[in-house]
């Protein structure tokens, strides 16, 4: 058992080198010149640089911005709206059809509509990264609080919890939690992706540092921000499941 | 003394009107064990539901002469399921309907610890419901259910689910805790030996729509023997009544 682990555990670490190897010699024997590709071995001299001049700070503060809120207010209404709608028969039937009309219109069609009802500021950031989020987590609910076992809601019912509010908080949101759970974690990462993509229209973050970088033909300084991006979303992910995982204890 | 009286149910669908339960009526005495027997899909588990008021009856009404008294619910149910929330600990399922009574959280562990001790099962109020084995569930929802002092205690095939032993197992330790509390029940099984061990009488019910078929007082004194033969002639006998009606077709 512990030797399977150690192998598994070098083998992922040759992985790792041999990826970053290939990486390193591909503009290092001249197949591709650095300018295309730089060399993972530039790449943390490039790092200090930027933190050194404070653009680093500044973009991930900015991206940070956009992110957190809008990914909170994108949930929180998802959540919300999907338990709602999911707990009346009315309200489905109600909004049906207009969420079949809606929900397929990939969020980032709506970068226009964003520049011009808010121009290119952190609101427009966020109301793209708003509407990315919201279906995930509207659909994840409204499904969650649909398959909840009949069984539990009689139970509540024969123990005096009849109102729809006692119903909610007694059975239904913890009989769903798991799966809404798992929407939210889905919309951590797609709202890293509505990040990027607002900032590259132009609002101030990660997103359009790289665009600058990138129009200089400064591809190191790109790479440093790729992988920014993906250390943020590790950290954000890792963090997550931690709390679910505490939530969820009762699982076992 | 709980009076049902002329308790009448039907479902209307797109094939017509379903009479389920037609002018059922049945008093019982505070302290009193009933059993009702019949085939399965007879209605039994309806009756339940409706004398609960979980369903609406089309008429007739269930009045009880015992007053209304704070901290308690006036019915509570045992299910063929233990039908326990798996995200709460033991004792917290047993809290489960003191909640909304308007009693402190002291009170509430301390009703919840007192009849959790009544089933024995003291020692695992910490665990989750999935760390105990069926037999311990259904302590578990009979508690649950105990813990809210109803006037009326309904079990819908409370023990079905469960292997013969543990079954007579649980069967010894109801009457017992019937003996210790005086609580009123109302048992569902179609086990008319089941039904003929533990009640002071044994109700038939039968027919499309159902009605009571008839009664039987079961004399036996307690303790009772397994195999006393007074008690299997008059299982015999019911047994007898209910092919009866199954054969002219009267049974379900």
């Amino acid at each position: 058992m512990k030797t399977n682990k150690v192998k598994r555990l070098l083998l992922a670490i040759t992985g790792v080198v041999l990826f970053l190897g290939l990486w390193e010699a591909l503009p290092r024997f001249g197949i591709v010149t650095p300018m295309l590709l730089p060399p993972p071995s530039d790449i943390p001299e490039t790092f200090l640089r930027e933190v050194s001049s404070g653009a680093w700070h500044t973009a991930v503060l900015e991206s940070l911005k956009h992110y957190v809120s809008g990914l909170v207010l994108g949930s929180f209404l998802g959540v919300a709206l999907g338990v709602m709608t999911g707990m009346s028969r009315t309200l489905e039937d109600l909004t049906n059809w207009v969420v079949r009309l809606l929900r397929p219109i990939p969020g980032l069609a709506w970068v226009p509509f964003a520049i011009i009802w808010f121009g290119v500021t952190p609101a427009a950031a966020n109301f793209i990264i708003i509407i990315g989020v919201f279906w995930i987590n509207y659909f994840a609910a409204l499904g969650a609080v649909q398959a909840v076992d009949r069984d539990l809601i009689e139970l509540s019912n024969a123990f005096g919890h009849r109102s729809p509010l006692a119903r909610l908080f007694k059975v239904v949101l913890p009989a769903s939690i798991q799966p809404i759970m798992s929407g939210l974690r889905t919309g951590l990462g797609q709202a890293w992706m509505a990040v990027v993509a607002a900032e590259l229209f132009g609002v101030a973050g990660l997103g359009q540092r790289m665009m600058q970088a990138s129009s200089l033909l400064a591809t190191d300084i790109v790479v440093v921000y790729m992988i920014t991006m993906a250390i943020l979303y590790g950290i954000v992910d890792t963090t997550f499941v931690l709390v679910r995982d505490r939530l969820l204890a009762w699982k076992a | 003394m709980i009076t049902i009286s002329d308790l009448t149910l039907s479902f209307d669908s797109d094939r017509g009107r379903t009479v389920v339960l037609k002018d059922f009526h049945l008093e019982i005495a505070d302290g009193e064990f009933v059993a009702i027997v019949g085939a399965s899909g007879v209605g039994k588990s309806t009756l339940l539901r409706v004398v609960a008021g979980l369903v609406k009856p089309t008429s007739g009404i269930v009045t009880r002469d015992s007053p209304e008294r704070p901290g308690r619910r006036p019915y509570a149910m045992v299910f063929q399921d233990a039908r326990l929330l798996p995200w709460r600990r033991v004792v917290k399922n047993v809290e489960f309907g003191l909640e909304g009574l308007g009693l402190s959280r002291e009170e509430r562990r301390r009703r919840a610890l007192e009849a959790l001790a009544l089933v024995g099962l003291t020692d695992k109020a910490d665990r989750w419901p999935h760390q105990l084995s069926g037999g311990q569930r259904q302590r578990v929802a009979i508690a649950r259910a105990l813990a809210v002092d109803p006037d009326l205690l309904m079990m819908d095939e409370p023990f079905g689910a469960l292997d013969a032993i543990t079954r007579q197992a649980l069967q010894d330790e109801l009457v017992d805790l019937w003996q210790r509390t005086g609580k009123t029940i109302l048992f569902v099984t179609h086990d008319i030996e089941e039904a003929v061990y533990l009640a002071d009488r044994v109700v038939l019910l039968a027919g499309s729509p159902a009605g009571v078929r008839s009664a039987d007082r079961i004399e036996a004194s307690r303790p009772r023997q397994r195999d006393d033969e007074a008690a299997r002639h008059t299982a015999t006998e019911i047994r007898t009544r209910l092919h009866g009606y199954v054969q002219s077709g009267e049974g379900i």
